[in-house]
């Protein structure tokens, strides 16, 4: 193996390739946004470049405020649910016999194809009064008459963690097929119910694991910008929704970059705490 | 009194019987060995012990107390897994007093408890040391304390040893007898090695195939092996096919020998230990004397060994190095079975492989 640093072209090579593509795909285009996003917007055309910062000032207002915190809240909520539900799955799951983790993952993996329309109308069809869940409810008896549950803040978290599920279970998976199943019969040796090993041993013991789902989940789920408008009310618009509106229907590309920029850094910071936040408390 | 009694525990997965209708008496404060093969279901009679498995027949009981159905968090054992199943986010001192926190112990008496079990294992100090920072054999302390932190009235181990290395593993044997006899507390340990059964073990149990064969005392074991595998197993020996031919006496391949304990007929089998296999000038007539060639000789160092062709069969004698014949292989030499260092078994019986 080479451990010194490496002198000659041909020594780069292997890492020029995903250099090239971490340049094309993410560095050159957030750098034409951070540019668009000072650009001047010319009314009723498109923009020039300029060097005016009117459109970060505009976030200053209550409303964006209101949405950005709406939108943090939401992402955090369907973290956490994705993660709260997820992780008992997959660790059921991961004790299946192998043929049947195997047809659980494809299913799992299947959810993964659908876009996230389908799955929009799918929970808005599932959801609403003329061919939703609540006329079973009726014909169950349970309820008098069917009723519409969409669009509401209800609706909205059911979506989206529905489309987070898939790919927490999948973040979660590897580490929990190799966690040492002996870790639990140890706790249950020294005197631990089944329920209670789990959470003094098998969730302490994945923190980080637990720590970067959550986080996976959270930034997945703040740039869900169709599902809110599917299954929300205008007031669950998040911030993701604000962006595509300006940038599509306004033709405000200029304050939508302005707002991706935000989002983005936002959301980096957040997850920077996050990781700080971990990070001191392994040290302690 | 017994503190445990196993009668009849049985295990099956589906077809596979894992644990024959296992029955044994284990007095208090006794170090028991399971020994035996891999696949023999010495681990899965270890977990059906600790309630880890659920026995598919048998019962289980504890100072007359039937605990067959009691769930493994309330029977009170403290085991030690092959992996150690240490806690990766705890401390050692942490690990140690894990069972203590479950029980709701104040804080401060868990870490007092923790230092003395630390102290007790040998291992003072290491309370806030990580356990990825610990030694294999430091580990294996830390596992030992917290198995024993709850003063269980059962300790279980399975194959604890298996990761240390060969040297610090038999100072460990001699270090976990010395414990055991400190605490005199029921041990059951689980082991596929025979020389860390002879060392540890007041009763030492062969299984093989879900069954077991013999339980006695380690030189009871091995000097009385009740059937052909546990002959077999246990060290090293001469196994001889032979027959009933007079009350008396039974012919063996190349001679006859003169044996008490022969059935009045039929077939037996015949074990004899090398180092009880006497070598003799060559063609020295007298009973129990079997005449053969030497067709191999290898020196160990504390002893000789050597390998002779009797009518065809194996014969291995060990001797010491000063009682060494001068005979080079295939030279003519005379061997003696004395009587009464050959145990008659039943015949045939499954072997080892």
């Amino acid at each position: 193996m080479i451990r010194r640093a490496p002198r000659s072209l041909a020594e780069h090579a292997p890492i020029l390739f995903p250099a090239l593509m971490l340049v094309v795909f993410f560095v050159i285009p957030f750098s034409l946004m951070i540019a668009v996003s000072v650009a001047r917007r010319v009314p009723g055309g498109f923009y020039e470049p300029d060097l005016v910062f009117a459109n970060y000032e505009r976030f200053l207002t209550a409303f964006f405020g209101g949405v950005l915190a709406f939108s943090l809240e939401l992402a955090g909520l369907v973290a956490v649910l994705a993660v709260g539900i997820g992780f008992p799955f997959t660790y059921r799951l991961a004790r299946l016999p192998r043929a049947a983790q195997v047809r659980w993952l494809v299913f799992l993996l299947s959810i993964l194809s659908l876009s996230e329309v389908i799955i929009g109308f799918a929970w808005s069809t599932l959801l609403s009064r003329t061919a939703g869940i609540t006329n079973l409810f009726v014909a169950l008896g349970l309820m008098a008459e069917p009723q519409s549950l969409t669009p509401s803040f209800g609706a909205l978290l059911a979506g989206m963690v529905y489309q987070a599920f898939p790919y927490t279970v999948l973040v979660l998976y590897p580490a929990l097929a190799r966690f040492d199943p002996s870790l639990v019969e140890a706790a249950r040796t020294l005197g631990s119910s089944p329920l209670r090993a789990f959470f003094t041993v098998v969730v302490p013991a994945l923190r980080s694991t637990i720590a970067a789902t959550l986080i996976m989940a959270f930034v997945f789920a703040l740039g869900s910008y169709l599902l809110p408008q599917l299954l929300g009310r205008p007031q669950h618009w998040t911030l993701s929704v604000l962006i595509t509106d300006q940038a599509i229907y306004q033709s405000n590309m200029p304050f939508a970059a302005a707002m991706a920029v935000f989002l983005v850094l936002v959301s980096l910071a957040l997850v920077a705490l996050a990781l700080l936040a971990g990070r001191r408390r392994e040290e302690a | 009194m017994s503190a445990l009694v196993l009668d009849g525990l049985t295990k099956r997965y589906g077809s596979f019987v894992a644990v024959h209708g296992a029955s044994l008496r284990i007095p208090h404060g006794r170090f028991v060995c399971l020994l035996g093969p891999s696949g023999c279901g010495k681990t899965t009679l270890l977990r059906m012990i600790a309630g880890l498995e659920e026995p598919s027949g048998g019962r289980l009981s504890i100072d007359d107390r039937d605990i067959t159905d009691t769930p493994a968090h309330k029977r009170e054992f403290g085991m030690v897994f092959q992996s150690l199943a240490l806690f990766p986010h705890l401390t050692a001192g942490e690990n140690i007093a894990y069972p203590l926190r479950i029980r709701g112990v104040p804080a401060d008496e868990q870490r007092r408890r923790a230092a003395e079990l630390l102290e007790l294992v040998r291992l003072p100090g290491a309370a806030d040391r990580p356990v990825s920072k610990l030694s294999g054999g430091q580990r294996q302390r830390v596992a030992i304390a917290r198995a024993l932190a709850l003063e269980p009235k059962l300790f279980l181990l399975d194959e604890p040893l298996s990761a240390l290395d060969a040297k610090l593993r038999e100072a460990m044997q001699i270090e976990l007898k010395q414990l055991q006899r400190r605490l005199g507390i029921t041990t059951i340990v689980v082991t596929h090695d025979q020389r860390e059964a002879m060392t540890m073990a007041d009763l030492v149990v062969v299984m093989s195939q879900g069954r077991i064969h013999q339980a006695a005392p380690p030189m009871e074991v091995y000097r009385r092996p009740a059937d052909a595998f546990v002959a077999d197993f246990i060290g090293l020996t001469n196994l001889l096919d032979g027959a009933v031919a007079a009350p008396g006496m039974a012919t063996v391949p190349g001679g006859t020998l003169t044996l008490p304990d022969l059935p009045p007929q039929g077939r037996v089998l015949l074990s004899i230990r090398p180092e009880d296999v006497l070598l003799r000038p060559p063609g020295e007539a007298g009973s129990n004397r079997l005449h053969g060639t030497l067709s191999f000789v290898r020196d160990l160092g504390a002893s000789v060994e050597f390998r002779i062709d009797v009518a065809g069969a194996e014969i291995i004698a060990l001797a010491r190095p000063q009682d060494r014949p001068a005979v080079e292989p295939g030279g003519a030499v005379t061997v003696e079975l004395p009587a009464s260092a050959c145990v008659v078994l039943p015949p045939g019986g499954e072997r080892p492989s």
